[in-house]
Order: structure tokens, then sequence, then C-alpha cells
């Protein structure tokens, strides 16, 4: 496994975050990565915690249910437990467009290079990928250039561009 | 029609290149069939029974007659010489090899045509009236808009992993023309009592194994709303819809499950967080959309047209022609024509490559060019002078493309069945084959009058069986073929889901049930009563007692 994070290929153990299973303790003086019910039952006691703190979720929790405490998490990691389960982008839309987030979101599981764009474009900043994915990485953001939706990455959409022409001319 | 700029050019071309390395990833296996497969699909490459089969994007129906020309070759180079027309107003290529497809897309993008989200589970191609722009119904032109949300939907970032594949539908006259009711989003253009012009929005409709009307969510939507509006039904459904089950995740089942009264709320809901914001559609939007589907120059011409009406007069399959497959326009002194692709014994929906040859040919010479595609898998010329009309027609006989038969018992909806497709319990062309040749007597056709019959070759429905007048479903019974009789279906502004009318029949017995039923028809209507009166006047007792016996 490999983690790209904002473009670049970062080795495995330079990874700061630790994701902690439900059972486990969380460390008191690491960033770690919580579950949602983790997060849910011991809310007050995370929230007294100084060292960075994540969450994940899968990809069928409600993202609202974290809404107004986005400004505490460094980390949000979603799920993608089949890349052909797309709850995630939406997720990660309202996260950054409606929820202001601003810290790092990942994308884990099933992450492919062939999703890399459409991800990139839902606000997701960092990858956990396949070791042989890793590198295709610029050149996947590269194959596109031209957009026509809005999306969180505030690309100007094709029918912006034209219009700005218009009003140029 | 709309003409690509720089930009639409430049993502289709990216696409073509991207899926060039892909399908090298796939020959020089870095990729596994099932990683390709998602990939393939995004791109209108299906794994068919015998061979790959692309389905190539005709977006709401129109083409030019350069793009003609372009699947005339595509079909002569890469496949056996035809391709076959589609319900969504696509056509599919039934033999392409895999290492071929890149290069068919290439040539496919130098005519500003591609593949994309020709199949998969995200937005597919958005049909519309294949009289747009041209009707002499039509209130707003729904090109306009189907144009604007083609652009909208391709390549989302959000919505290309849905629960299922998703299908939008935009009219913009009354008559329905494009099956609005059975479509996941029904776009409906109208005038509202305050003289402006918006959308009935209707969502939740569909076919498959599930049939579904679709409910009208909002009565009157602002076209400036229209794609916040839509984003917020598709983020609901991305979010919500079910994906434990893949016969239940269309949006009908969503809407279904927790009510269209729930569903409305979610959506409202979160169009308020997006109505206004980056998609909102400006009115500039809509002029410069609206200026790529002006009309052409029409001339001012008298109406009625001598010639037309004497060379009716004076030939007697010419004036059938023009009863059956010519259409009302506009403009005065012109006419639309429906090119039947159903001719007597043939294959519905397919064409040859001389046939699109020369159809292009036709449609340069008396059409400015442009070509339709129906969901009915026939073709339109939109812009013909009716002084052109007995030229036309003899042309069109000339490469058997005359048959006069559009809305009659023979203009039969098939999907491609079990010769072609690896979900199909059945095959659907050889029966539509073998009643097209029981009615082949156009008196006898004109007799019966306007009646739909579509046939599926399983429970997926993609021959429309559902809305059938008369609907056929091919399913297997035991090792054998078998086909089940709905009546009463309809895909107009009154759509209605057919009801089974009792047991199946064997692909033998199949022919005879239609005929019963037509027969039973014409023993009990009365004056002016097509079909699908007479079925709704007398319901279908009547009918199950001549299939069935009494009981």
């Amino acid at each position: 496994m490999a983690l790209v994070r904002d473009g670049q290929v970062v080795q495995g153990a330079q990874d700061e975050w630790v994701r902690v299973g439900d059972a486990e303790p969380v460390p008191d003086n690491t960033p770690a990565v919580v579950t949602l019910a983790r997060w849910r039952e011991e809310r007050s006691r995370l929230l007294r915690r100084e060292a960075p703190l994540g969450v994940q979720l899968a990809s069928g929790d409600d993202v609202a249910e974290i809404a107004d405490d986005v400004a505490r998490f460094g980390l949000i990691a979603l799920e993608f437990p089949a890349f052909t389960d797309g709850r995630a982008y939406s997720s990660a839309r309202l996260l950054r467009e409606r929820y202001g987030f601003m810290g790092e979101l990942r994308a884990v599981g099933n992450v492919l290079r062939d999703q890399f764009a459409f991800m990139h474009r839902c606000g997701f900043d960092a990858f956990e990928v396949r070791d042989a994915d890793a590198d295709a990485w610029s050149e996947a953001l590269a194959e596109v250039r031209v957009w026509y939706q809005p999306a969180a990455d505030r690309h100007f959409t094709a029918m912006r561009l034209r219009h700005r022409r218009v009003a140029a001319e | 029609m709309y003409i690509y700029d720089e930009m639409d050019q430049a993502i289709v071309d990216q696409r073509v290149k991207q899926f060039r390395g892909q399908v090298a990833r796939r020959l020089n296996g870095e990729l596994t069939e099932e990683e390709f497969r998602p990939l393939r699909l995004m791109n209108g490459l299906y794994l068919q029974l015998h061979a790959y089969m692309l389905r190539v994007a005709v977006p709401y129906g129109v083409l030019s007659s350069t793009q003609m020309r372009k699947l005339a070759h595509i079909a002569r180079r890469y496949d056996k010489g035809y391709g076959h027309f589609t319900t969504r107003q696509n056509i599919q290529f039934n033999w392409p090899k895999l290492e071929d497809t890149p290069d068919i897309l290439a040539e496919l993008s130098d005519v500003q045509m591609h593949a994309i989200q020709t199949s998969g589970n995200c937005i597919r191609n958005v049909t519309a009236d294949q009289y747009a722009g041209v009707a002499a119904d039509e209130i707003e032109d729904p090109r306009i808009y189907s144009e604007i949300i083609r652009q909208w939907s391709t390549l989302h970032p959000e919505f290309s992993f849905l629960p299922r594949k998703f299908k939008f539908a935009v009219t913009g006259a009354p008559h329905d023309r494009a099956a609005l009711r059975v479509h996941d989003v029904g776009l409906r253009l109208y005038e509202n009592e305050a003289g402006e012009i918006g959308f009935e929005v209707m969502v939740g409709g569909g076919q498959g194994r599930t049939p579904m009307l679709a409910k009208t969510i909002r009565p009157f939507l602002a076209r400036r709303d229209l794609l916040s509006y839509v984003e917020a039904i598709m983020r609901v459904y991305n979010r919500f819809g079910r994906r434990d089950n893949k016969y239940k995740a269309r949006i009908k089942i969503l809407v279904h499950e927790i009510g269209a009264e729930e569903f409305t709320r979610l959506v409202e809901e979160e169009w308020e967080h997006l109505r206004g914001g980056e998609l909102d559609l400006p009115l500039a939007e809509v002029q410069r959309m609206r200026r790529f589907f002006r009309p052409p120059g029409y001339e001012d011409l008298d109406d009625p047209v001598t010639w037309y009406e004497l060379k009716k007069a004076e030939n007697v399959n010419f004036s059938r022609w023009a009863a059956a497959n010519v259409a009302a326009h506009k403009q005065p002194g012109y006419a639309i024509a429906n090119i039947s692709l159903k001719p007597i014994g043939g294959v519905p929906g397919d064409a040859t490559a001389e046939q699109m040859d020369a159809v292009a040919d036709l449609a340069d010479r008396y059409s400015v060019g442009e070509i339709r595609v129906t969901h009915e898998q026939n073709l339109v010329l939109p812009h013909l002078k009716k002084a052109d009309l007995f030229d036309l027609w003899r042309a069109l006989e000339a490469i058997d493309l005359a048959t006069p038969n559009v809305g009659f018992v023979t203009d039969i909806i098939a999907c491609p069945g079990l010769d072609y497709c690896a979900l199909a319990t059945a095959r659907s062309i050889p029966v539509a084959q073998r009643l097209s040749e029981r009615f082949a007597d156009i008196e006898r056709q004109r007799d019966i009058g306007p009646l739909r019959i579509k046939i599926s070759g399983c429970i997926n429905a993609c021959g429309h069986h559902h809305v059938g007048h008369i609907g056929i479903l091919g399913l297997e019974k035991r090792g054998e073929e078998s086909y089940q009789v709905t009546l009463g279906g309809r895909a107009d502004e009154n759509a209605a889901i057919g009801k089974i009318v009792g047991p199946a029949f064997t692909a033998d017995g199949i022919v005879d049930a239609v005929e019963t039923v037509i027969d039973t028809y014409l023993d009990l209507r009365e004056e002016g009563e097509e079909f699908i009166d007479t079925l709704e006047r007398t319901g279908h007792d009547p009918f199950k007692e001549r299939l069935y016996g009494a009981r």
C-alpha cells in the first residue's frame, strides 16, 4: 500500500496517522483515526485529547453527523468498500463545500487510479492506493483539463469560461 | 444542431486517449477482465454472448449527415456492415474487436461523437422528443435543455458510480413522444399560468422487473433552477439509493420505499443549499444554446402543397406512406418524415452501412443535413419540403426504407434478445420477424390502425414491453422459450403499465395469440376507436376469454 498526499507519494512509514480499532485504546500522543462509532460514544473524552484526531466513515455513514465537528478533525477518511460504491463522492463534497472541512480528506479502500480525477474533484487530497497505482497519480490528473460541472476543486466550468470569453470580447 | 467548441472536443479527446491506455493495460494483462469491466462500461463497451458490443451515444437522437456517414464507415470497417439503433436513440455495433475500439472512438471524436456513459451506473444518454424543434405542437425546444443536461452529466465527478444506471428524458410538447413517465427523471417543458416556461419534474419511473410510473415531485421548476434541482435529485439518490440488491437499486425503488412525499422533502431540502449557486443556469446560457438549435432558413411556402396532394391522389403506395410516416411540421409547406427501420420480416432498428450512407445523402439533399433517431428505433428527416416528399419516397423505396408502417402493428420495438444478449432468457428478434410477416399486408395494418407491440427478451425490459399496447416478454421455462403477454401499456402522456393477460404462450403459439388479441379488438371496436381505446373501454376480459376460453 502507498499513500498519495497532495500529489506526492508518501512512504508508509511517513504516514503519521494511526488507525485505532474500536477495542484498542486511543494513544495519547500520536495522531489517531477512530471509527464513527467510537467518536459517537467517546466524543467528549476524545475532544479533550491534545494530539490530532481523525475519523473514518463507512460509505453508508451519514456525513451530516459530524457536520458541526469537522473543525476538530485533522483527517477524515472515507471508505470505498468497492470502487463501484460512489457514496463517498457525495460525502466528500458535502464535507468540503457545505461543512467547510479544511483538513486531510483521505480515500481508503478500493481506490483505483481510474477514479483519481473524480475523487480529486470531489475534494479528496489523499489516497491510500496499491503501490502499482501510486505513480499514476499525476498522469491521471493530467489527463483531464476541462470540466463541465462545478465541484469541490473550484475549477471554472466550461460554461463559465465560455461566458467570460464572450464578456471579454 | 450543437457544435463542439475546443473544450467539448478536449473532453472527448482526453477520453479517447484514456481509454486507449486502459485497453492497452487490459491487452497486456495489467488489468483483469474484472477490473477492466467498469472502465469499458464507462465507454459503452459491453461483452455480449458472442462478442463485444459498442454503444455509441446519439445525444437526444440528433445526428448530422456527416455523423451518419461516419457510423456507416464504422459499420463497414470495424463491424459486419450494419448497426442497430436502440430505444435510447443510440446506435450499437455488435461485432467490434477489443483492440479496434480505441480507433473507433477516435474516429467518432473526429465527428464530435463518443460512447461516454452509454453504459454503467451513471447518467446515460439524455433522450428527447424526436420531433424537437419542428413539431407542430411544440412549446419549447427540449434539445436546448437536453444539451445542457448532457454537458452537466458528462464525467460528473460525484455521479459516475451511482447505485444503478440513470436515464433522463425531456419533452417540450403536450404530446409525449419520449416516454417521460418511464424514466428515472422526466422533464416536461410547458408554459404555466403566469406565462413562464419551466419544467414539470417527474421522478422514479422505470421498467425492468418492477415497472413504475414516475411521480411528479415538482409541478413547476423555473429554467434557471434546472441544474441545481437535478443535482439535488442525483445527490439524494447517490446517498440513499439502495446498493444491496441490483434489482432494487434504481431510483424508482427509493421513491417507492420512502414515499414520493419524503423523497420530495429530501430533494427540496438539498436543493435549498444548491439553488442560486454555481449551478444556476443563466439566461445567457439558454440563449447561447438556443442559437445552436435555430430553425434552418425555411422558405415561405403555401400550404396545402398542390404537387404533394396530387402525387398522393395518383399513387396509392405513396399515399399510404405519407399517411403513416409523415408528421405535421410547424412550418407551412414543410413536413417531418419517419423512415421505418421495420421492413417486413426484418430486424427492428437495424440499418446497413449502405442504407446509412443513403439516408445521409437524402438528408443533405432534402433535410438540411439533419437526421433524428427515435426511441421507437426508426429514423426521422425533420426539415422536408412537402414538394420534395414524393422524390424522397422514391429514393427511400430504392434502398428498402419506405415501409409505410410507422405506428402500426409491424412497427415493433424489440430488444436484441438471446440472439446477442448475455442477459436474455428468450429470443426477441425472431418473434418480431414472425409477427411482422403475419401482418405483412399493409391494408390489414391500416385497418388495424395505431398499435404498439413491444418485445423484451428478459425481465430487464429493454424492449419496453411494459408500455406496449401489446407487450411480449420472453422467458425461459424448463429449457423452453415462453412468452408472456401484457395488454394496455402505453408510453405517451397517458402512460400506463400493461397487465399480464394470463399464462404464457410457447414460441410457436405467441404469434397466434397476438393475432387473437387483434381479431378480438377488430370484432369489438366501435367507430373511430383505436386498439388502446377499445381495450380501455372493454377491459381485458373479452380478450382473456378469446385467448384462454371461458372459465
